[in-house]
C-alpha cells in the first residue's frame, strides 16, 4: 500500500476524529455524580449501541468491535494490522495457555477475534500443532506452552507471552515501513519494559525473571534496566533519572498510577505528532490507539464511580485524550 | 509542413497534456479524500466538493492557451501556416511553456493542498472559508502563467 492509497483512510479518520473525546469531555464525566450518568453522556456521544438500557461492560465492548470494524474496514496492510492487535492475539493465547493447563474456564477472557477466536487458539494448543499459529507467535508459544504445564507457574507464562508480543510488535513497526509505527513499537516496548521493571523492583524479583521478561529494543539498555531493578527500587530510580526517564522516575516515586499514567501519556504524545498527516499508516494507527485509549479512559471511570472513588482519586489516573 | 508549425503545434498540445494531467492528478487525490469525509459526514459534500474542484482549474487554462495557440497558427480557422519559419513556431511553443510546466507543477500541490484542506474541514466544518485560502493560494501562481502564455501568444505575430 503506497502512501497515496491512505488518503481516503486518512481522511475518513479526520472526519471521525472530532467525535473522540476531547480532555474538557474526560473533565466532565470525571466530575459526574454516578456511574449512571457517566453512562448517559456516553450514550449521548453515540457510545454502544442503539439498546436503551445498556451497562458499562457491554457498552465498552461495543465500542471496542466499533474500532476493530473500522481498522478492518479501512483495509490496512497487515504489517500496520499487526502492530495494531498484536496484543489482542497475544492476549488469547496466554488465555488459552492457562485455560488448557489449569484447566479452568477462562470464558469472557478471550477477545472476540475473527481469525484467532478461544475456539482456534484451543484446538491449536490441545493438538500442540503450534505449526498452525502464526509464525512469530509459535516459538513463544511452545515455550510458553511447555513452561506453564511443567511449572503451573502463570506470572513465568505471562512473561514469555508479553516479552514475544512486543518483539513481534517491533518486528511488524519495522516491516511496516511507517516511521509513526516503528516508532511506535519501539516506544511500547520501551514503557512496557520500565513497568515490568517497576513491578519486579517493588517485588524483589531476580536479575534471571528480569532477564527473561525484559524485550531487547531501541532507546533502552534491558540489561542494565534489568541490573538496576534487580538491585533495588532506588537503583531502578536513579538508572532512570540518568537515561532520559527522570519524568517516569519522578512519576515511580510518586506513586503506581502516577507512574502507570506517565507511561500511557509518554506514548499519547508521540501518537499527537500524527494530527498532521495526511497520507501515510500514521494516522489511522494513532485514531485507532487513540480510539483504545479513551475506552480504557471510560472504563477507569465507570469503575471508578461504580466503586465509590472520590473526584480526586480518578483524576490521578486520568491519561491525555488525542484531541 | 515546416519544422515551426511542428514546434508549435507540440507546444499548444503540451500545454494542454500537461496541466491536464497534473489537474487529473489533483482532481483524483481531493476526490479520494472527499470520499472520505463523505463516507463519515454526507453533510460535508458540497464543501469537499469546491475543495476537490480547485486543482481542476489548470487543466482549463491549459485548455485555454491551447485554443489561442491553436488559432493563431490558424488551425481553427481552417488556413493553418504550415509554412510557419521556425523563430516564430520556437516562439510559439516557448509561449505555452509557463501553462504546461506551472499548471502541472501548481496542479500537484493545489491536489496535496486540497487534502490537506478536506482533512481540515473534516474536523472543523465551520472553518471552511480558511480551508478553501490555502489551496487557493497555490492557484495563483497558475494564474501568473496562464497570463505570461496568453500575452505572449498574443504578440507573437506570424
Amino acid at each position: 500500500m503506497s502512501n497515496s492509497d491512505y488518503i481516503f483512510a486518512v481522511a475518513r479518520i479526520r472526519a471521525r476524529e472530532k467525535w473522540l473525546l476531547s480532555d474538557a469531555d474526560v473533565r466532565q464525566m470525571t466530575a459526574m455524580k454516578s456511574e449512571g450518568e457517566v453512562l448517559t453522556f456516553l450514550a449521548d456521544k453515540g457510545w454502544g449501541t442503539s439498546d436503551a438500557a445498556q451497562d458499562a461492560d457491554s457498552m465498552l465492548e461495543a465500542e471496542e468491535k466499533k474500532n476493530h470494524r473500522i481498522l478492518r474496514e479501512l483495509k490496512v496492510p497487515k504489517a500496520v494490522h499487526d502492530v495494531l492487535s498484536l496484543p489482542q492475539y497475544y492476549h488469547n493465547l496466554k488465555a488459552g495457555i492457562k485455560e488448557i493447563c489449569t484447566s479452568e474456564d477462562f470464558e469472557g477472557v478471550f477477545y472476540d477475534l475473527e481469525d484467532f477466536s478461544k475456539k482456534d487458539v484451543v484446538k491449536i494448543l490441545q493438538e500442540k500443532t503450534f505449526y498452525r499459529l502464526p509464525e512469530h507467535m509459535q516459538s513463544t508459544a511452545k515455550e510458553a506452552y511447555e513452561i506453564m504445564l511443567q511449572t503451573m507457574d502463570g506470572q513465568r507464562c505471562d512473561i514469555i507471552v508479553d516479552r514475544g508480543c512486543l518483539e513481534a510488535m517491533i518486528s511488524a513497526g519495522r516491516a511496516s515501513g511507517d516511521a509513526m509505527l516503528k516508532s511506535y513499537a519501539e516506544s511500547n516496548a520501551v514503557t512496557t519494559d520500565i513497568k515490568i521493571a517497576a513491578r519486579a523492583a517493588r517485588t524483589g524479583k531476580s536479575v534471571h525473571f528480569l532477564k527473561e521478561a525484559l524485550a531487547p529494543c531501541a532507546g533502552l539498555d534491558v540489561k542494565a534496566l534489568g541490573d538496576a531493578a534487580a538491585r533495588s527500587e532506588e537503583g531502578l530510580l536513579s538508572y532512570l533519572e540518568g537515561h532520559g526517564f527522570r519524568e517516569g522516575a519522578e512519576a515511580l516515586k510518586q506513586s503506581p498510577s502516577a507512574f502507570e499514567k506517565w507511561c500511557d501519556n509518554r506514548l499519547m504524545a508521540n501518537l499527537k505528532l500524527q494530527k498532521r498527516g495526511t497520507d501515510s499508516a500514521g494516522p489511522v494507527a494513532a485514531y485507532y490507539l487513540a480510539r483504545q485509549n479513551e475506552i480504557k479512559m471510560a472504563r477507569i471511570i465507570l469503575t471508578a464511580k461504580a466503586n465509590g472513588f472520590t473526584e480526586e482519586d480518578i483524576r490521578e489516573r486520568v491519561r491525555d485524550m488525542y484531541v | 509542413m515546416s519544422l515551426g508549425f511542428a514546434l508549435a503545434l507540440i507546444g499548444a498540445a503540451l500545454a494542454t497534456a500537461l496541466a491536464g494531467s497534473g489537474s487529473a492528478w489533483g482532481v483524483g487525490v481531493a476526490g479520494q479524500a472527499a470520499a472520505g469525509v463523505v463516507s463519515e459526514d454526507p453533510g460535508q459534500f458540497a464543501k469537499v466538493l469546491i475543495l476537490q474542484l480547485l486543482p481542476g482549474t489548470q487543466g482549463i487554462y491549459g485548455l485555454l492557451v491551447t485554443f489561442i495557440a491553436l488559432s493563431k497558427i490558424g488551425l481553427l480557422s481552417g488556413s493553418p501556416a504550415t509554412s510557419m519559419d521556425l523563430g516564430t513556431g520556437l516562439a510559439v511553443f516557448a509561449a505555452c511553456l509557463p501553462i504546461a510546466i506551472v499548471g502541472l507543477i501548481s496542479a500537484y500541490h493545489q491536489g496535496r493542498t486540497s487534502v490537506a484542506s478536506i482533512g481540515l474541514v473534516a474536523k472543523n466544518p465551520d472553518q471552511f472559508g480558511k480551508a478553501m485560502l490555502f489551496p487557493a493560494m497555490v492557484e495563483t501562481y497558475a494564474i501568473l502563467s496562464l497570463l505570461v502564455s496568453i500575452l505572449a501568444i498574443s504578440n507573437i505575430s506570424l
